[in-house]
Protein backbone atom coordinates (compact mmCIF):
# COMPACT_ATOMS: atom_id res chain seq x y z
CA UNK A 1 0.00 0.00 0.00
CA UNK A 2 1.18 3.49 -0.86
CA UNK A 3 0.25 6.76 0.83
CA UNK A 4 0.52 10.19 -0.79
CA UNK A 5 0.95 13.46 1.09
CA UNK A 6 0.14 16.67 -0.78
CA UNK A 7 2.40 19.69 -0.53
CA UNK A 8 0.71 23.00 -1.30
CA UNK A 9 2.57 26.31 -1.06
CA UNK A 10 2.31 26.96 2.68
CA UNK A 11 1.83 23.36 3.83
CA UNK A 12 3.91 22.82 6.94
CA UNK A 13 2.88 19.41 8.28
CA UNK A 14 3.62 17.46 5.09
CA UNK A 15 7.00 16.16 6.31
CA UNK A 16 5.45 15.09 9.62
CA UNK A 17 2.79 13.13 7.75
CA UNK A 18 5.37 11.45 5.49
CA UNK A 19 7.40 10.56 8.58
CA UNK A 20 4.32 9.17 10.31
CA UNK A 21 3.66 6.73 7.46
CA UNK A 22 7.29 5.74 6.90
CA UNK A 23 8.56 5.50 10.48
CA UNK A 24 5.46 4.40 12.31
CA UNK A 25 3.62 2.27 9.74
CA UNK A 26 6.63 1.21 7.68
CA UNK A 27 4.65 1.83 4.51
CA UNK A 28 5.70 3.63 1.35
CA UNK A 29 4.87 7.34 1.43
CA UNK A 30 5.36 9.75 -1.45
CA UNK A 31 5.04 13.52 -1.64
CA UNK A 32 2.46 14.79 -4.12
CA UNK A 33 3.07 18.23 -5.63
CA UNK A 34 0.08 20.58 -5.82
CA UNK A 35 0.74 21.43 -9.48
CA UNK A 36 0.86 17.80 -10.63
CA UNK A 37 -2.03 15.80 -11.99
CA UNK A 38 -0.41 12.48 -11.05
CA UNK A 39 -1.42 10.64 -7.88
CA UNK A 40 1.48 8.23 -8.50
CA UNK A 41 -0.75 5.24 -7.85
CA UNK A 42 -1.30 6.00 -4.16
CA UNK A 43 -4.08 4.21 -2.30
CA UNK A 44 -4.53 6.84 0.41
CA UNK A 45 -4.18 10.63 0.31
CA UNK A 46 -3.26 12.86 3.24
CA UNK A 47 -4.09 16.57 2.99
CA UNK A 48 -1.71 17.93 5.61
CA UNK A 49 -1.85 20.94 7.90
CA UNK A 50 -0.40 24.35 7.24
CA UNK A 51 -1.48 27.58 5.63
CA UNK A 52 -1.94 26.69 1.98
CA UNK A 53 -1.80 29.79 -0.21
CA UNK A 54 -1.46 31.90 2.94
CA UNK A 55 -5.09 31.18 3.86
CA UNK A 56 -5.94 33.98 1.41
CA UNK A 57 -9.65 34.59 0.86
CA UNK A 58 -10.58 31.74 3.29
CA UNK A 59 -8.57 28.85 4.68
CA UNK A 60 -8.53 26.15 1.99
CA UNK A 61 -10.42 28.19 -0.60
CA UNK A 62 -7.57 28.48 -3.11
CA UNK A 63 -5.99 25.08 -2.48
CA UNK A 64 -9.21 23.49 -3.60
CA UNK A 65 -8.44 24.60 -7.18
CA UNK A 66 -4.90 23.19 -7.26
CA UNK A 67 -4.40 20.75 -10.17
CA UNK A 68 -3.77 17.79 -7.82
CA UNK A 69 -7.14 18.41 -6.13
CA UNK A 70 -8.98 17.38 -9.30
CA UNK A 71 -7.31 13.98 -9.09
CA UNK A 72 -7.98 13.75 -5.35
CA UNK A 73 -11.65 14.57 -5.86
CA UNK A 74 -11.83 11.79 -8.49
CA UNK A 75 -10.01 9.43 -6.11
CA UNK A 76 -12.56 10.27 -3.39
CA UNK A 77 -15.47 9.77 -5.81
CA UNK A 78 -14.11 6.27 -6.51
CA UNK A 79 -14.29 5.61 -2.75
CA UNK A 80 -10.58 6.21 -2.16
CA UNK A 81 -9.48 7.11 1.37
CA UNK A 82 -8.54 10.72 2.09
CA UNK A 83 -7.75 12.30 5.45
CA UNK A 84 -7.64 16.07 5.82
CA UNK A 85 -5.77 17.25 8.89
CA UNK A 86 -6.24 20.84 10.15
CA UNK A 87 -5.75 22.94 6.98
CA UNK A 88 -6.37 19.70 5.07
CA UNK A 89 -9.79 19.50 6.76
CA UNK A 90 -10.51 23.07 5.69
CA UNK A 91 -9.46 22.22 2.12
CA UNK A 92 -11.62 19.06 2.08
CA UNK A 93 -14.65 21.11 3.18
CA UNK A 94 -14.00 23.83 0.60
CA UNK A 95 -13.66 21.14 -2.07
CA UNK A 96 -17.00 19.65 -1.10
CA UNK A 97 -15.42 16.33 -0.09
CA UNK A 98 -16.82 16.84 3.40
CA UNK A 99 -19.92 18.68 4.65
CA UNK A 100 -19.77 21.96 6.55
CA UNK A 101 -16.99 24.48 6.96
CA UNK A 102 -14.38 25.76 9.42
CA UNK A 103 -14.74 29.34 10.67
CA UNK A 104 -12.62 31.68 12.77
CA UNK A 105 -12.31 30.44 16.38
CA UNK A 106 -15.06 32.03 18.48
CA UNK A 107 -12.50 33.74 20.77
CA UNK A 108 -10.49 34.97 17.74
CA UNK A 109 -7.26 33.50 19.15
CA UNK A 110 -4.91 31.00 17.60
CA UNK A 111 -4.83 27.96 19.89
CA UNK A 112 -1.86 25.64 20.20
CA UNK A 113 -2.53 23.10 22.96
CA UNK A 114 -3.36 19.50 23.72
CA UNK A 115 -7.04 18.51 23.57
CA UNK A 116 -8.99 15.40 24.45
CA UNK A 117 -11.10 13.82 21.71
CA UNK A 118 -13.83 11.24 22.01
CA UNK A 119 -14.19 8.77 19.16
CA UNK A 120 -17.81 8.94 17.98
CA UNK A 121 -17.62 6.54 15.04
CA UNK A 122 -15.44 3.58 14.18
CA UNK A 123 -17.14 3.21 10.79
CA UNK A 124 -14.42 5.13 8.93
CA UNK A 125 -11.23 3.99 7.25
CA UNK A 126 -9.23 6.00 9.79
CA UNK A 127 -10.97 4.96 13.02
CA UNK A 128 -11.74 1.29 12.59
CA UNK A 129 -8.93 0.30 14.99
CA UNK A 130 -10.33 2.58 17.70
CA UNK A 131 -13.35 1.93 19.86
CA UNK A 132 -16.44 4.09 20.21
CA UNK A 133 -16.10 6.36 23.22
CA UNK A 134 -12.30 6.02 23.36
CA UNK A 135 -10.54 9.17 24.55
CA UNK A 136 -7.52 10.35 22.56
CA UNK A 137 -5.11 13.17 23.38
CA UNK A 138 -3.55 15.13 20.56
CA UNK A 139 -2.54 18.71 19.84
CA UNK A 140 -4.43 21.41 18.00
CA UNK A 141 -2.79 24.43 16.35
CA UNK A 142 -5.28 26.58 14.49
CA UNK A 143 -7.08 29.89 14.29
CA UNK A 144 -9.94 28.77 12.03
CA UNK A 145 -11.27 25.57 13.54
CA UNK A 146 -14.86 26.32 14.47
CA UNK A 147 -16.83 23.61 12.71
CA UNK A 148 -20.06 24.94 11.33
CA UNK A 149 -22.99 23.66 9.30
CA UNK A 150 -26.72 24.32 9.35
CA UNK A 151 -28.84 22.51 11.91
CA UNK A 152 -30.35 20.12 9.36
CA UNK A 153 -26.89 19.08 8.17
CA UNK A 154 -25.68 18.61 11.76
CA UNK A 155 -28.69 16.44 12.57
CA UNK A 156 -28.10 14.38 9.45
CA UNK A 157 -24.38 13.92 10.28
CA UNK A 158 -25.26 12.82 13.82
CA UNK A 159 -27.92 10.44 12.51
CA UNK A 160 -25.68 8.89 9.87
CA UNK A 161 -22.71 8.47 12.20
CA UNK A 162 -20.62 10.99 10.27
CA UNK A 163 -19.51 12.87 13.37
CA UNK A 164 -16.20 11.11 14.04
CA UNK A 165 -14.55 13.08 16.86
CA UNK A 166 -15.79 15.47 19.53
CA UNK A 167 -13.85 17.74 21.89
CA UNK A 168 -14.44 16.51 25.44
CA UNK A 169 -13.13 17.04 28.96
CA UNK A 170 -10.97 14.52 30.81
CA UNK A 171 -14.11 12.65 31.89
CA UNK A 172 -15.28 12.35 28.28
CA UNK A 173 -18.03 14.98 28.39
CA UNK A 174 -18.44 17.43 25.49
CA UNK A 175 -18.56 20.55 27.67
CA UNK A 176 -18.31 24.18 26.60
CA UNK A 177 -14.99 24.46 28.46
CA UNK A 178 -13.55 21.50 26.55
CA UNK A 179 -14.40 23.11 23.21
CA UNK A 180 -11.28 25.01 22.10
CA UNK A 181 -12.80 26.98 19.22
CA UNK A 182 -16.59 27.13 19.51
CA UNK A 183 -17.24 24.25 17.10
CA UNK A 184 -20.94 23.45 16.87
CA UNK A 185 -21.79 20.40 18.99
CA UNK A 186 -18.07 20.18 19.93
CA UNK A 187 -17.33 18.58 16.56
CA UNK A 188 -13.60 18.02 15.93
CA UNK A 189 -13.84 15.66 12.98
CA UNK A 190 -16.37 14.43 10.41
CA UNK A 191 -16.53 11.83 7.65
CA UNK A 192 -18.24 11.61 4.30
CA UNK A 193 -21.14 9.21 3.78
CA UNK A 194 -18.90 6.20 3.04
CA UNK A 195 -16.39 6.82 5.84
CA UNK A 196 -13.51 6.90 3.35
CA UNK A 197 -12.96 10.65 3.65
CA UNK A 198 -12.28 12.03 7.13
CA UNK A 199 -11.45 15.55 8.30
CA UNK A 200 -9.94 16.29 11.70
CA UNK A 201 -8.77 19.61 13.16
CA UNK A 202 -6.32 18.16 15.74
CA UNK A 203 -3.01 16.70 14.57
CA UNK A 204 -2.69 12.90 14.88
CA UNK A 205 0.68 13.06 13.07
CA UNK A 206 2.03 15.14 15.97
CA UNK A 207 0.95 12.54 18.52
CA UNK A 208 3.07 9.54 17.57
CA UNK A 209 6.11 9.82 19.80
CA UNK A 210 6.22 9.72 23.62
CA UNK A 211 8.68 12.61 23.38
CA UNK A 212 5.82 14.80 22.13
CA UNK A 213 3.53 13.88 24.99
CA UNK A 214 1.10 11.48 23.33
CA UNK A 215 1.08 8.49 21.00
CA UNK A 216 -2.70 8.52 20.58
CA UNK A 217 -2.49 9.60 16.94
CA UNK A 218 -1.03 6.25 15.96
CA UNK A 219 -4.36 4.43 16.05
CA UNK A 220 -5.67 6.54 13.16
CA UNK A 221 -2.78 5.60 10.93
CA UNK A 222 -2.80 2.01 12.14
CA UNK A 223 -6.42 1.78 11.02
CA UNK A 224 -5.07 2.06 7.47
CA UNK A 225 -3.26 -1.26 7.82
CA UNK A 226 -6.59 -3.04 7.41
CA UNK A 227 -6.46 -1.88 3.78
CA UNK A 228 -3.25 -3.83 3.20
CA UNK A 229 -4.95 -7.02 4.39
CA UNK A 230 -7.99 -6.53 2.18
CA UNK B 1 -17.10 45.14 -24.53
CA UNK B 2 -17.15 47.64 -21.71
CA UNK B 3 -14.95 47.74 -18.67
CA UNK B 4 -16.86 47.53 -15.38
CA UNK B 5 -15.86 47.89 -11.78
CA UNK B 6 -17.97 45.67 -9.55
CA UNK B 7 -17.90 45.82 -5.75
CA UNK B 8 -18.96 42.71 -3.87
CA UNK B 9 -19.61 42.57 -0.15
CA UNK B 10 -19.14 39.19 1.53
CA UNK B 11 -20.46 38.85 5.06
CA UNK B 12 -20.89 36.00 7.54
CA UNK B 13 -24.21 34.20 7.03
CA UNK B 14 -26.90 35.93 9.06
CA UNK B 15 -27.48 34.09 12.32
CA UNK B 16 -24.05 32.48 12.47
CA UNK B 17 -21.77 33.56 15.30
CA UNK B 18 -19.56 36.41 14.06
CA UNK B 19 -16.76 36.70 16.64
CA UNK B 20 -15.00 39.52 14.79
CA UNK B 21 -18.21 41.51 14.65
CA UNK B 22 -18.77 40.84 18.36
CA UNK B 23 -15.22 41.97 19.23
CA UNK B 24 -15.68 45.20 17.27
CA UNK B 25 -19.08 45.78 18.89
CA UNK B 26 -17.52 45.37 22.33
CA UNK B 27 -14.66 47.73 21.43
CA UNK B 28 -17.10 50.38 20.19
CA UNK B 29 -19.10 50.06 23.40
CA UNK B 30 -15.88 50.47 25.38
CA UNK B 31 -15.25 53.72 23.47
CA UNK B 32 -18.66 54.97 24.51
CA UNK B 33 -20.62 54.28 21.33
CA UNK B 34 -23.41 52.80 23.39
CA UNK B 35 -25.95 53.07 20.56
CA UNK B 36 -24.18 50.36 18.51
CA UNK B 37 -26.44 47.30 18.39
CA UNK B 38 -24.45 45.00 16.14
CA UNK B 39 -21.44 44.93 13.81
CA UNK B 40 -20.65 42.42 11.10
CA UNK B 41 -17.14 42.11 9.68
CA UNK B 42 -16.82 40.87 6.12
CA UNK B 43 -14.76 41.48 3.00
CA UNK B 44 -15.07 43.93 0.15
CA UNK B 45 -13.79 42.84 -3.23
CA UNK B 46 -13.48 45.31 -6.08
CA UNK B 47 -13.38 43.47 -9.38
CA UNK B 48 -12.56 45.05 -12.72
CA UNK B 49 -13.78 43.08 -15.69
CA UNK B 50 -14.86 43.33 -19.31
CA UNK B 51 -18.49 42.57 -20.13
CA UNK B 52 -21.05 43.32 -22.82
CA UNK B 53 -23.36 45.16 -20.44
CA UNK B 54 -24.25 45.64 -16.77
CA UNK B 55 -26.39 42.50 -16.65
CA UNK B 56 -23.56 40.37 -18.06
CA UNK B 57 -21.06 41.85 -15.60
CA UNK B 58 -23.41 41.17 -12.72
CA UNK B 59 -24.05 37.58 -13.84
CA UNK B 60 -20.33 36.89 -14.17
CA UNK B 61 -19.54 38.26 -10.71
CA UNK B 62 -22.43 36.32 -9.23
CA UNK B 63 -20.91 33.13 -10.66
CA UNK B 64 -17.49 34.07 -9.22
CA UNK B 65 -19.06 34.47 -5.79
CA UNK B 66 -20.85 31.15 -6.00
CA UNK B 67 -17.77 29.26 -7.16
CA UNK B 68 -14.95 30.88 -5.18
CA UNK B 69 -15.37 34.24 -3.50
CA UNK B 70 -18.02 33.31 -0.92
CA UNK B 71 -18.35 30.06 0.98
CA UNK B 72 -21.90 28.81 0.29
CA UNK B 73 -21.99 27.14 3.72
CA UNK B 74 -21.03 30.09 5.87
CA UNK B 75 -21.20 33.36 3.93
CA UNK B 76 -23.60 35.58 2.02
CA UNK B 77 -22.67 38.01 -0.73
CA UNK B 78 -24.24 41.08 -2.19
CA UNK B 79 -23.18 42.96 -5.30
CA UNK B 80 -22.97 46.45 -3.86
CA UNK B 81 -22.05 48.57 -6.84
CA UNK B 82 -21.49 48.30 -10.57
CA UNK B 83 -19.89 51.13 -12.51
CA UNK B 84 -18.26 51.53 -15.87
CA UNK B 85 -14.56 51.96 -15.28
Amino acid sequence: MKVGVVTFPGSNCDEDALLAIREHLHLEAVPLWHKDHDLQGVDVVILPGGFSYGDYLRAGAIARFAPIMQEIAAHARRGGPVIGICNGFQIACEAGLLPGGLLRNDHLQFRSMAVTLRVESTATVFTRETSKGALLTMPIAHGDGRYSADEATLDRLEGEGQVVFRYVDAAGHPTVAANPNGSLRNIAGVANATGAVVGIMPHPERALDPLLGSTDGLVLFRSLLALTKA
Amino acid sequence: MTRFTVSVKIVPRHGLLDPQGKAVTDALHALGFASVRDVHVGRLLVIELEAADTEAAQAKVREMCERLLANPVTEDFVIAEIATA
